[in-house]
């Protein structure tokens, strides 16, 4: 069967010693993560090997001899190498042996209870130490999902990962170090460290401490009986800029916790709340300065009331236009007039309003601006609010419009009913026969030919207030589109897999190197990165996002009913 | 190391390169038929050509300019993300079965299958629009059923050779499939 030696690219010129790493039976494979130098005490190097596997779990041993010498081979050497093998005692013995500039290594192995006595094939495969150690290897998305997972049909490859990823601590030793044992590894020229990390992690345990402390009084505030009086909790819920702010408060909840992150999938979402809700804040401080500049909100202000005013002209002419023959067709006099002049009073009276409020718009949009710095989504919210709130008038518009039409609808339906001698049989939820006395036969037939007459013109209302409000939907929804976006999209991943891209994993690739006869099979291990698609789709952040709760036809069926819509959905609160 | 010529199939001249790096490993490289400089002039004069008879018509420079961005973005987009240079299966017994596409740009996309994971590697036919073509697949194994495929990875999609070459790396491939039953091996 095929020996594989995993054999780090960091050790390659190392002087000559002894090969420690672990030994993985099932699949015949060593790997390889340090070389001790010489000289050194067996026992020493026992006592240090248990120390390490015990702290980090990892069943570390010494797998052979690695002999490094710049001339030809020496006998004596390979002698003294071998008989290492009968003090450390592991069966089989790999020995690995270069000479000089040389790129092929020679390698062969001493089984000491072979029972095959043939030659096994050897394959060394390179592996860059560091990459392997700091990368975490992303199962496939349909392995991941299958429900009955065995430990032994987990991926060989992860094996690797995690004993290279558990060892950190044998890597934590340099040779400036005055220790009995001299290892070699990626690290060994002296341990990595960042001034600037060191002291954000000093900095963030205050940090924490301080945001909690705030987020506590703030959700205290919150959740205080004052604010949970009727009026005031239907307009929190009405309000998306409420729900956004709560949905980013919880974010904020997350980073500041004192528990560190369990395992990478807790990291990765912490690094990308943290980021998302950087961005965004530096996002809306821009939007902040460049609508301050030159006094910006001054002229939004002086805009606002003649686009309302404006606004409701249009809606005035587009009502007298009804009110005469809309598109050719005739309506009902009589009906017509009510139906206009009751929605023109309605306008009438909202514009009053408008105007009543004109000379507090500027100030209430200046403060209101300034909640820009908590954020773009914030902003955003609020501009879908605002929009909201100028065009209540056509939502109420609606409402009128689709009650009467419903109310219709279900007078016809009802009606007819009558008309063919049936009758809805609400015990048993369905149509029954049903006779009738001659007087509710005449005046149901009445009712019907009156309502049936009345129809195009409640409908023709119906129809054109509600395509107004399907436009003001649409716009709100775009809006809501970019905000879920910003909130959900993992920033931190994307410039993650963008710098080091070693860091997402999705598989590993191999390469040939150069080959010569009699020398085992050489092969450079690299880490093939996940795509940008299936970055984005494994740590897409959870949002509480408006889905359309009904499919196209339950949409169609309820306009043509008249039944009221409300298109968006706010899913609950999703736990982690 | 020798380059065999076949044809793909739909007629465009197509070679393998089989190379054996060791016992147990074979690298076949099938190199696709390459970009025609007929083809890219063809596609280029007609974009150029409607870009002016647009230009004559609405008197705008702009879509002369807009014709050559067009141009020269479609042409990158095509070179690294729609045309393959050569297609390449690595096979490593006891390790796995790569497969590398190589685009014209440089840019090679690999994916590694775990030999754990192949359970054979067959030759297949498919119908193709009005014709029956014969495709290289590798079935993967299905976890928790022994007998059961969870799924069919075909090779040489892009290239598209005939049975003949097929036949060859099929024949390459089962000799070093064939090792990893007769090794008797606990993985």
């Amino acid at each position: 069967m095929v020996l594989k030696v995993f054999f780090p690219s960091c050790c390659s010129s190392a002087e000559s010693g002894i090969l420690i790493g672990r030994w993985i039976s099932e699949q015949n494979s060593a790997v390889i993560l340090a070389v001790v130098h010489f000289p050194f005490i067996p026992l020493q190097v026992k006592q240090y090997l248990s120390e390490v596997q015990r702290v980090t779990k990892v069943n570390v041993s010494v797998l052979g001899s690695w002999s490094n010498s710049k001339q030809e081979k020496e006998e004596s050497l390979s002698e003294f190498l071998e008989d290492l093998g009968t003090i450390f005692s592991h069966e089989p013995w790999i020995q690995i042996s270069k000479e000089g500039d040389s790129k092929f290594w020679s390698c062969s192995t001493l089984q000491k209870h072979s029972n095959n006595p043939k030659e096994e094939e050897i394959l060394l495969v390179y592996y860059d130490q560091r990459k392997v150690m700091l990368s975490h290897l992303h199962p496939s998305l349909d392995t991941a999902t299958s429900a009955d997972c065995k430990a032994d049909n987990a991926s060989k490859l992860s094996a690797i990962f995690d004993t290279v990823a558990k060892s950190k601590i044998l890597f934590m030793t340099d040779r400036y170090d005055d220790g009995p044992i001299k290892l070699t590894h990626w690290q060994s020229d002296g341990v990595e460290a960042s001034i600037i990390m060191e002291l954000m992690k000093q900095a963030s345990v205050p940090a924490c401490m301080l945001l909690t402390f705030l987020l506590s009084l703030i959700s205290g505030i919150c959740r205080s009986r004052v604010l949970k009086f009727w009026p005031l909790s239907f307009l929190w819920s009405k309000l998306s800029t409420c729900e956004q702010l709560g949905h980013r408060l919880q974010h904020l909840q997350v980073i500041s916790s004192n528990k560190k992150a369990q395992n990478q999938t807790q990291l990765m979402r912490k690094a990308n709340i943290f980021v998302s809700l950087l961005i965004d804040v530096a996002l809306g401080i821009l939007l902040m300065s460049w609508l301050y500049r030159k006094n910006r909100i001054g002229h939004l202000a002086d805009t606002l009331i003649p686009v309302a005013d404006h606004i409701a002209e249009e809606l005035q002419d587009l009502l007298q236009w009804l009110m005469g023959a809309p598109a050719g067709l005739k309506m009902n006099r009589a009906l017509d007039q009510v139906l206009g002049r009751f929605f023109l009073y309605h306008i009438h009276l909202w514009i009053s309003y408008i105007h009543l409020m004109s000379p507090f718009i500027e100030m209430i949009l200046w403060y209101v601006g300034l909640s820009a710095c908590l954020g773009l989504t914030v902003a955003l919210c609020i501009l879908s609010d605002i929009i909201a709130l100028l065009t209540f008038h056509i939502y109420c518009f609606y409402v009128y419009g689709a009650r009467l039409y419903c109310l219709k609808i279900y007078g016809l339906s009802s009606l007819w009913r009558l008309f063919r001698g049936k009758k809805w049989n609400v015990l048993r939820q369905r149509v029954d026969s049903c006779s009738y006395d001659l007087d509710q036969l005449f005046i149901g037939t009445l009712l019907f030919t009156i309502l049936l007459f009345l129809l195009p013109t409640t409908a023709l209302y119906y129809l054109v207030f509600t395509l107004l409000r399907l436009l003001v939907v649409i716009v709100q929804g775009l809006i809501h589109l970019l905000v879920g976006l910003i909130d959900s999209l993992p920033l931190y991943s994307i410039i993650l897999r963008l710098c080091r891209s070693y860091r997402l994993a999705a598989g590993v690739k191999f390469r040939v190197l150069e080959q010569q006869d009699g020398k085992p099979l050489r092969l450079l291990m690299q880490i093939n990165p996940l795509s940008y698609g299936s970055v984005v789709q494994i740590y897409r952040l959870p949002t509480y996002s408006c889905y359309p709760k009904d499919s196209w036809t339950s949409l169609c069926k309820k306009l043509f009913l008249g039944e009221l819509i409300y298109p968006w959905k706010h899913k609950g609160e999703k736990q982690d | 190391m020798e380059e065999r010529r076949y044809r793909s199939a739909s007629g465009a001249p197509i070679a393998l390169r089989c190379r054996q790096h060791s016992a147990s490993c074979r690298e076949l490289v099938v190199r696709c038929p390459r970009l025609q400089l007929r083809s890219l002039s063809a596609v280029t004069s007609a974009v150029w050509l409607a870009a002016y008879g647009l230009f004559v018509l609405s008197e705008n420079s702009v879509v002369l300019s807009a014709a050559i961005f067009i141009t020269l973005i479609g042409l990158i987009i095509y070179l690294h993300f729609v045309k393959i240079d050569q297609e390449s299966l690595l096979v490593i017994g006891s390790l796995g079965i790569q497969v590398t596409s190589s685009y014209a740009s440089g840019k090679e996309s690999t994916t590694f299958i775990e030999m754990g994971q192949v359970k054979d590697v067959v030759i297949n036919e498919a119908i193709h629009m009005q014709k029956v073509i014969y495709y290289l697949c590798i079935l993967l194994q299905d976890p928790g059923d022994p007998q059961g495929i969870s799924e069919v990875v075909p090779l040489f999609q892009s290239s598209k050779p005939r049975l003949d070459c097929l036949i060859e790396v099929y024949k390459s491939c089962q000799e070093i499939l064939e090792q990893r039953k007769t090794a008797p091996q606990s993985s």
